[in-house]
């Protein structure tokens, strides 16, 4: 069939291991193209010009970005083992979640783990909020998905491997196995899948390559207090 | 049905979207001041217009809805067939609600270094907006949606032809310039006169006069003592 399919990605970024994720869950063959996003190749500036980042997947020579268009275009594109349900209002409350989970979530415990003093408090108090609304929709669901995993879980995924590096470095609880049992259960399901499994950063490049992000917020907000 | 504000650049959105494809709904006047139990059971988590209600289902978020839209009703269809022409919409849609509509947002209810800072960011978002439509657009594609009919790209960025004026004035600030984006102003000029578009324009001043209390509320002004 002549299909060329090549996926722009750097090591660590989570976005664009939802890309990979969906890939290896539908079983397309790609070829994984590693960015080193400090020093950005002519090739990723030439398919996204407008934001310069990563994932970008290109199919048969066509460039794609931002990865809830890529994952909307795979799952139109690759019929099988569909990631968005059927049911027109089944996709509306899975779009509507993700929209979530990346502007209320992830935006929350990013906070929590990169600010200090109150700032963080609030984060931490915002990200309780928003958490305590995706407990109540896991509704004794295994995924989101359903019984396999689906567009919600590759866009919550990163919450399965970030948020106990963040709590490491840190020292702070984010996600309580006891506030958030169906939460908790979900990241160890998640994780455990074998596609995700074999699909992940190494935990401790992960903690060094965070912990010096949290270094440097820490060194630039104390400097420009003074 | 359709809960909305009558200000509302998201709720509008929706309605071109019913409107372009003939779909008959009653809309339901909000009151930001004094939600209805409708709203707050309908969209618990944002308490937000624009929602719509089908078979009393509720579906809140403006994209969402509209997507939701066009897979239910399939006439007039307002993103594209095919999936690379899907994404690239989306694309932008994404494009203009992370860059230019959160942007003139966050200008209206800022001041000083904090505004000119957004003013900044928008300025740049709006000359990628015109270099896609001098990239897109000439005499027979008079807009986004391809032909002279418009779509996704068109609807989400629609709010810009009544609400960008309104916010310039009310946030004191210039981003429109007509010299510098000839084809974004040509689309605007257009799309203000597509027959179902052109009769939901609220009027400038009373527009003008609903944000200046926005923004005076947001920054803690007061207007008279």
């Amino acid at each position: 069939m002549g299909e060329e399919v090549k996926l722009f990605r750097s090591w660590s970024s989570p976005f664009a291991l939802r890309i990979v994720w969906a890939l290896e869950i539908k079983g397309i063959e790609y070829e994984a193209v590693f960015e080193d996003l400090s020093n950005k190749s002519p090739l990723l500036l030439q398919y996204n010009p407008v934001h310069k980042k990563v994932p970008i997947l290109v199919h048969n020579g066509r460039p794609i970005a931002e990865s809830f268009v890529i994952l909307e275009y795979i799952d139109e594109t690759w019929k099988q083992v569909p990631l968005l349900p059927e049911d027109p209002y089944e996709r509306a409350m899975a779009r509507f979640w993700a929209k979530f989970c990346d502007d209320k979530v992830l935006t929350s415990i990013w906070s929590a783990f990169i600010k200090q003093g109150k700032e963080q408090e609030e984060a931490l108090v915002a990200a309780a909020e928003n958490l305590k609304f995706l407990e109540k929709e896991m509704k004794g669901k295994k995924f989101f998905g359903g019984e396999r995993i689906g567009y919600v879980d590759i866009v919550l995924g990163w919450l399965a491997n970030l948020v106990s590096i963040f709590e490491e470095i840190v020292g702070l609880k984010i996600v309580d196995e006891r506030k958030f049992p169906l939460l908790y259960s979900w990241m160890q399901d998640f994780a455990e899948a074998p596609i995700i499994r074999d699909n992940c950063p190494p935990r401790d490049k992960m903690i060094v390559k965070f912990k010096a992000l949290l270094d440097a917020a820490i060194a630039s907000s104390s400097s420009s207090s003074k | 049905m359709l809960l909305g504000f009558w200000f509302s650049p998201f709720v509008k959105r929706v309605e071109w979207a019913l409107k372009f494809k003939g779909i008959e709904y009653d809309y339901v006047e909000e009151d930001l001041t004094n939600k209805s139990t409708l709203l707050l059971t309908s969209n618990p988590i944002h308490k937000k217009v624009p929602v719509l209600l089908h078979n009393g289902k509720p579906i809140a978020e403006s994209l969402v809805i509209i997507e939701y839209i066009d897979e239910t009703w399939k006439r007039n269809p307002i993103l594209p067939q095919d999936p690379y022409e899907r994404a690239m919409a989306r694309f932008w849609a994404n494009f203009i609600e992370q860059k230019v509509t959160k942007s003139t947002k966050e200008a209206l209810v800022s001041q000083g270094e904090q505004q000119e800072k957004k003013v900044k960011e928008l300025k740049e978002a709006m000359d990628v907006v015109e270099g896609e439509a001098k990239a897109k657009l000439n005499d027979k594609t008079l807009f986004f949606g391809g032909g002279n009919g418009v779509g996704y790209v068109d609807i989400v960025l629609g709010w810009t032809c009544n609400w960008m004026e309104t916010i310039e004035e009310v946030g004191g600030f210039k981003v429109l310039d007509p010299e510098s984006q000839p084809q974004f102003h040509k689309w605007m000029a257009n799309f203000r006169e597509v027959p179902f578009i052109k009769p939901t324009m609220e009027p400038k001043e009373k527009l003008v006069e609903f944000f200046r209390m926005l923004r005076q509320d947001r920054l803690g002004l007061v207007a008279n003592k």
